[in-house]
Order: C-alpha cells, then structure tokens, then sequence
C-alpha cells in the first residue's frame, strides 16, 4: 500500500529514501496494492517531480502511447480498486434468530425502516439475514452474502436502483435473485412499506404442493 | 516523436543562474506541437523568465486544463512538479494545491477555449477569489486540437481558414480579469520575446492573481489573411502601452531612464517593475483607466498589449483567509492531527485511551483549554 511516514516527518523521510536511489515513478506499483507512492511537491531539488496527466503515459509519467504502459495503468487501477475494498468501511451483517434463504440489502437513511421492518417480519415469521453496505467498492462480504441467499431484496429510495445495478455488474451474480424493492414518492421509506413488499413477494416464493389427485 | 530524448550534448560553458543551473535546466521534453506554433515561443518565455529569476525548478508547480496550449508544461521546466488536469479545470486544482502547500510558484497554463468557454467560471473564480499564481493564456483564438473551430476568443468578424465569418462577440481575458479583480493584467504577443519575458518574470513575483493574456497565432489554422491572431494582424495592430523592465530586488537599475519616460513601481517583495512609456501617458495603476483604455482601443480594432495593470499591494487568497504561513506551525498542527487520527472512537473509549491522546494533542497544541476529542468527549487540560 502508498504508505506514507508520519506527516510531521514525511518530506524528511522522502528526501532521504530518494537520496538512497530508491526507485520513484508516479504511478509505479511497487507493493502490489495499486497504490503508487507520491513525493510532496518541493521536497528534492532533482528527484521526486512528476508529470499527473491522464492515461496516455507510463508508470514513471513520461507521455506514452505504448500499448503496454495501458494495459499495465488498467490493471493496476484494478488492484487499487481490491485494495480499496479491504480499506473502506466494511457492510455491517445482521443475522436473523433462524437460518433463512431471504437476505436484504439496503444502505443509508434506509437503515432505521430496514431495522423495524426486520421486526415485523420477524413477527409474521419471516426471517431475513440483513446487510447495510456502507462503501464501494463492495467488500468481498457483499458477494458472499448474495451467494449465501436464495433471494436478496434490495431495498433503497430511487426509482431506478441503482445500488442493484452496482450489485449485479461488481459481484457478477444472477439478477433474478435480487428483488427489487424500491420507494420513490419523496416521503422517507417506511417499515411498513418495506415488510409489506418483501411480505409479499415471499409469499410469491412461496411453493404449492401439487396435489395429486387419485382416479 | 515524444519518444525521441533531447540530446545530452550541452554547448560548452553554457551560462548559469546564480543556482548553477544552465537555461537546458529549465527546459523540457521535445515539444510536439506544429513547427512555428506561438505556444513553443510562449514556453521558450517561460525557461528564459525562470533561468533569469533564479528559479528552483522544484519548486514550481505548473498546472494545466486540455487543449494545444495545455500540453506546453511537458515543453517547459522537465523538473517542476506538474499537473494536466481535466478541460478548463486547471484554475479549481491550482488554488487547492496552492492552498495545501503555499510554497510553491504556481503557473497555470491554459488556452482560450479551456479559459474563455469550457473553464470560464473557473478562471472568473480563481481571479476574484485572489489565487496567488501566474496564469499564463496562450489565446490563438482557435481550438487547433480539433482542427480549427472558433474559439470565444476569436474577434467578431474574423475568418476561418474556409473563409467563414465568425458573427459572435469575443471575450477579452484581459478585460474581464480586470474587472474581476486581478491584480497583474498583462497582454502580450508570442512573437515578442522582447516584451513577453519581462512580463512573465513580472507575474512570477507578484503576489496575488496575476494573468498574461498571450496572443499566440496558430501557424497551421489561424494564421490567414482575414484572421486577427495572425502574426501579420498582431503586428500590425499591436498598441503596446508600455515596455517592462524587471529588476530583481538584489540588482541595481543600471539603465538610465529620461525623466518622465518611465514609471517606477515596487512589488511586495522588493522587485522593481520599471514601465517605459511608449507615446500615450498611460498609468497602469489606474484600474478603472485601464478598463477604459482596453475598450477605447478595442474598438478602433487596436490589440492592447504590455502590463496593462498592476496593484503593487494586492494580497492573496492566504492572506484573506489569514493561513498558517510557517512550516513549522504547519507541522505542529499536522503532529496534532497525527494524534488525534490514532484514536479510534470506539476502541479508545473501551481501553480510556482518549482522554490520554487528547490530553497528549491539548498539551502539544500548547493550549490549557478544554478541548474535544473526535469522539466528542471533553479532554481535560494537562498541566504544563
């Protein structure tokens, strides 16, 4: 990762490790985490000054055209991207009291209705396991909890949803499995409308016997 | 031919600065732009201003937006801190890294469609708001990326290369810097070295907004009869106000001015702008004489040029919002931060380690008040 010294002591530090002749490119990966390291403008009279400019230049930010210096900022944007997602706030999981197939996805000023719509539920006897996802990229604990779930209600205040559109092209999973629940008429969204339509669409889940009729 | 390296080769004993550094120092890499472009003059200007002014070249930050004009920081200054940024945003990422670190000179560089259309509010904001910086605008009145359209800045009435009359009204960036509230106003002309050094020394020690407008023909789509920044236009409708002679505040004025042919005017630092009159008895001090001039003359069809205004005591946007000007108490606040970015709400609530980081950050900070951890939990003071 683009560790960095401690503030007080970074331009310090950075003027020494150039000076050992360690190795500085703008965007070179050295660690593996996508993260280049960066030196603080003004720190060394030859060493450290860099070039930011868009995608057409190499890892040390020199203007480049070469295929080959894209195909490696593109691959290390998606390593920053994995380490991003082990660096920002993880999904908070809430298990229900019994083991269920039903999971909901929701994030936000959504929680607290999620919250009380969990609650009656439960009192109707429909358990369902939440996830409150709170950054992208997605934690590798959002796919897993899709994986885990038979059906995935996600619930959020768009007409569009678009955290289920973000679900289904980074976890790569099956969109039928996620239910749209969603709440556009400019109140803030409900407990009672919540349970009603994920109520609702459990009993749509809800398998009839076939009856076998004797002749 | 990015790819090709300038030669290593160097002129035997080339001149140095008082640095040590030869003008190769401040140079860049290989300009790709049209052979004769007014740009490559432009960034000549700007290796001979900092070579003259003794410039560290680290110690430059030199931002840009998209266009032919935004690709010259590449041409200049190899070893400055550089920042291409998106169409017309140069202006908004210069004053927050001109807010992070105040020690550094910052050149912006753009053009006239990345300031005078895509970027315009920008560049309006960054001259109001009093950025400290030297904005350099390449204006050829042409988007030359894009193969020749009309910029905002090309006169109304002038022609394309296809003969098409441009029918809308031009923005003067000099004009409505001015009006804006920028402190050096300067227009010159790429073809006029002479004229364009001294003003971009000039607007490297100013403090506060200060912008050249820098009228830059287009050698491969504006630069025909019926066009207004043709070399030929230019030179023959040049009105040049004044001549500048910079002199830094450690040289003495050797040259010997009549009496009543030159105005003397020191900057904040000491450095000495001697204006050369040229005809007219312009006073380049007078804003609002200024703002009059500029239409007088845009009128008869004259393009102004030379420092057309200069506040010798203007501030800076550190100044109105009274920052922290010394590193170490830049670094002592950072040390506090560093303190206070260790404790965890929660964790240190659990172990009673907030208390102990806050008391640790109230005493670094020298201050016996209470204080407040992120936590929002009242810090009790440590006595001294």
């Amino acid at each position: 990762m683009g560790r960095l010294a401690p503030l007080r002591s970074r331009q310090g530090h950075e003027r020494a490790d150039l000076d050992s002749g360690k190795t500085f490119g703008r965007y070179l990966d050295v660690d593996g985490d996508g993260i280049p390291w960066r030196t603080i403008p003004g720190t060394h009279p030859t060493k450290g000054a860099f070039f930011s400019r868009g995608t057409t230049r190499n890892a040390y930010a020199k203007y480049s055209e070469a295929g080959t210096d894209y195909v490696y900022n593109m691959e290390r944007l998606r390593r920053k991207f994995e380490t991003a997602k082990k660096l920002v706030p993880a999904p908070v999981l809430r298990k229900a009291a019994q083991p269920t197939r039903f999971g909901a996805i929701y994030y936000g000023s959504t929680s607290h209705a999620m919250s009380e719509a969990a609650a009656l539920l439960k009192d109707k006897g429909v358990h369902v396991d939440l996830l409150r996802v709170r950054a992208f990229p997605f934690a590798d604990e959002v796919t897993q909890f899709i994986d885990e779930h038979d059906v995935v209600f996600v619930v959020e205040q768009n007409e569009s949803g678009q955290l289920r559109m973000l679900l289904l092209t980074e976890g790569d999973c099956d969109p039928k499995k996620l239910v749209k629940v969603l709440h556009y008429d400019g109140t803030p969204i409900t407990a009672g409308f919540i349970s009603g339509r994920i109520a609702s669409a459990v009993d749509e889940n809800k398998v009839s016997p076939i009856r076998k009729v004797a002749s | 031919m990015t790819y090709l390296a300038k030669p290593k080769l160097l002129r035997y004993e080339q001149p140095k600065n008082a640095l040590g550094y030869t003008r190769r120092d401040y140079e860049g890499a290989i300009s790709t732009l049209c052979a004769g472009c007014g740009h490559d003059s432009i960034s000549a200007a700007v290796v001979q201003a900092a070579f003259d002014l003794d410039i560290e070249p680290h110690k430059v930050a030199k931002l840009s937006g998209i266009g032919c004009s935004s690709k010259t920081p590449d041409y200049f200054l190899g070893a400055s801190h550089g920042f291409n940024t998106t169409h017309g945003r140069m202006p908004s990422v210069l004053t927050g890294a001109a807010m992070a670190n105040r020690d550094l000179l910052y050149l912006g560089v753009s053009g006239d469609g990345d300031s005078a259309s895509i970027g315009i509010g920008q560049f309006a904001h960054a001259m109001r708001r009093g950025v400290n910086m030297a904005y350099l605008v390449e204006n050829n009145g042409v988007y030359g990326l894009t193969k020749g359209q009309f910029s905002a800045t090309t006169d109304k009435g002038s022609k394309n290369k296809r003969g098409v009359v441009n029918n809308d009204s031009p923005i003067d960036l000099a004009a409505l810097a001015l009006q804006l509230g920028a402190t050096y106003v300067a227009r010159s002309f790429s073809g006029d070295k002479e004229q364009l050094v001294p003003l971009i020394k000039g607007a490297m020690r100013h403090r506060g907004p200060a912008i050249i407008d820098v009228i830059s023909p287009c050698v491969t789509f504006n630069n025909h009869p019926g066009s207004t920044k043709s070399y030929d236009y230019v030179r023959e409708h040049n009105d040049a106000v004044n001549r500048l002679d910079f002199v830094l505040p450690r040289d003495k004025i050797t040259t010997s001015y009549a009496p009543g042919t030159a105005r003397r005017v020191v900057q904040h630092d000491g450095s000495v702008l001697m204006l050369r009159k040229l005809g007219t008895d312009y006073d380049p001090t007078d804003r609002v004489g200024a703002m009059n001039y500029l239409q007088e003359r845009s009128a008869m069809g004259e393009i102004v040029t030379g420092l057309i205004y200069v506040n010798p005591e203007s501030g800076d946007l550190h100044t109105a919002l009274n920052t922290v000007e010394k590193r170490d108490q830049v670094e002592h606040h950072l040390r506090i931060l560093d303190r206070l970015a260790a404790c965890r709400p929660s964790a240190a609530r659990r172990r009673g380690g907030c208390r102990r980081i806050g008391r640790a950050a109230a005493h670094d900070a020298g201050d016996q008040r209470a204080a407040r951890c992120p936590a929002g939990r009242r810090i009790r003071p440590v006595p001294a």
